[in-house]
């Protein structure tokens, strides 16, 4: 129940993250100043940061003492084991998840602290004297390294979702013969979506469709 | 019909077990599995080596005696049936055939394909009572109960207890048979009573006996003989939740 309740508000939190990023499409002048409202929160922001950091470690925590649990209740594993009805994603959560949470380290290391790019601690800022999210995100997403790592993750991510999205109302007991199997594809659709709608940054900007603009 | 067979040969608890290959010829196709093992230990005694030891009872699906995962799936690849209902016509001729216990924890191996499953008659024990008239029967219909709980109660109660739902899942989880318990009675007048005991007794029983957590990915309706439903799984986490915040609450 922990993890059902815990894993519903990262999921609430990356439909927001979605929403946000996707104002890079819109130009420079909307996501820097988008980030700059999130910035003017001031401590409100860093209220959320903490609840999200909370919310993310009790996540991990619960489910891996979980998995521990769940690997001591078979000790010996089958010589041969065949599914019937489990998905590949429900039986690769911790698998997904950990590649995911290595991504999470890296992506707050590199837009978050900027420690891996030194040009994003001294980008000038923009006319409007934002910080240069735009660029930054240019700059990031042209290493096809980055991009690659950044897709493969946002696909896990779509893989873990695609199970846990609808998962979660069977863990907080609500199952219902018309509904469950509505709430399983709406969930496999909104995992789908948010894989394309995160994915479409780097790839656009690997396509060059998304560009630096230098401003005087 | 011709087979290979690869079969978990364990001779006690404690000793180290292994797969052994086997081969049988001139099976009908109308052997049911367990029977397709009784020639096997026949041939098995008369070369003098020591018969193959799984557990069997009624053989028709009824009493959930049969343990055996074959080829990777609880009570074989025909769902739902028991092993018992499994027939030799449905595997193609010279296959080459996996025999596994149910490979969980709280399953300790007896012998061979031989599993000690009273760890889920520990859990029905956890459940307690039920507050009951007893002496001569009631008055028929002195107790209405909604046709579709009477539906849903049934549906829970054919549970027979075999453990495939436990050995089924990636992660040797037991709540579908503690579930398809818990529903049971709560949806009947005469559960009422011992309800919210009931559910946390048995789940904390389910979690003291070493069983994993259900993580959601169905295996466990998928082998069920007797067609058990996940939803159950979901009642009883409902059920759960509501109990258990009642405890705290002083209850």
């Amino acid at each position: 129940m922990i993890v059902a309740v815990t894993g519903v508000i990262l999921i609430l939190f990356v439909i927001g993250h979605l929403l946000g990023n996707l104002q890079i499409f819109l130009g420079p002048a909307w996501i820097n100043g988008y980030a700059e409202h999130l910035r003017d929160l001031g401590p409100l922001l860093w209220v959320i940061r903490a609840f999200l950091l909370v919310d993310v470690v009790a996540h991990i925590y619960y489910t891996v003492r979980l998995a521990i649990e769940n690997r001591r209740a078979r000790p010996t594993s089958y010589r041969r084991k065949d599914t019937v009805k489990a998905t590949f994603a429900s039986r690769h959560m911790v698998m997904s998840g950990l590649i995911v949470l290595a991504f999470i380290i890296f992506h707050l290391l590199q837009f978050s602290f900027r420690t891996t790019d030194p040009r994003f601690a001294i980008l000038p800022a923009d006319p409007l004297g934002h910080y240069d999210v735009y660029t930054m995100m240019v700059l990031g997403f042209s290493s096809p390294l980055v991009s690659g790592f950044y897709i493969l993750a946002l696909f896990l991510l779509a893989l873990h979702l695609s199970h846990g999205s609808s998962s979660f109302f069977q863990s907080l007991g609500l199952n219902n013969k018309n509904l469950t199997p509505r709430l399983a594809q709406g969930g496999r659709i909104f995992a789908w979506l948010l894989f394309v709608g995160y994915s479409s940054i780097p790839v656009a900007v690997l396509l060059g469709w998304v560009t630096l603009r230098t401003h005087s | 019909m011709k087979f290979k067979l690869k079969i978990w040969r364990q001779d006690s608890a404690k000793s180290k077990g292994g797969m052994k290959r086997y081969e049988i010829d001139q099976v009908s196709e109308n052997t049911s599995f367990l029977e397709m093992l009784d020639i096997l230990n026949e041939q098995l005694v008369n070369s003098g080596e020591e018969p193959v030891a799984f557990d069997s009872d009624c053989r028709e699906g009824i009493c959930g005696t049969c343990s055996l995962t074959i080829n990777g799936e609880a009570h074989g690849p025909s769902h739902p049936a028991a092993a018992c209902q499994l027939y030799m016509r449905q595997f193609k001729d010279g296959e080459t055939i996996t025999v596994e216990p149910f490979r969980v924890r709280s399953f300790p191996i007896v012998k061979d394909l031989v599993i000690d499953r009273s760890a889920l008659d520990r859990i029905v024990q956890a459940g307690g009572f039920v507050s009951a008239r007893t002496g001569s029967a009631p008055e028929a219909n002195s107790t209405p109960i909604p046709k579709h709980n009477a539906d849903l109660a049934m549906e829970a109660a054919a549970c027979i207890g075999c453990g495939a739902c436990a050995a089924a899942c990636p992660n040797a989880s037991a709540m579908l048979f503690t579930s398809a318990k818990i529903s049971h009675l709560a949806f009947l007048p005469q559960g009422q009573a011992e309800r919210s005991r009931r559910v946390l007794g048995m789940v904390r029983q389910m979690d003291v006996e070493g069983f994993g957590n259900c993580t959601n990915t169905y295996e466990c309706e998928a082998v069920c003989p007797a067609e058990i439903s996940a939803s159950f799984i979901a009642k009883m986490n409902r059920e759960y939740a509501v109990a258990s915040l009642r405890e705290r609450m002083g209850e």
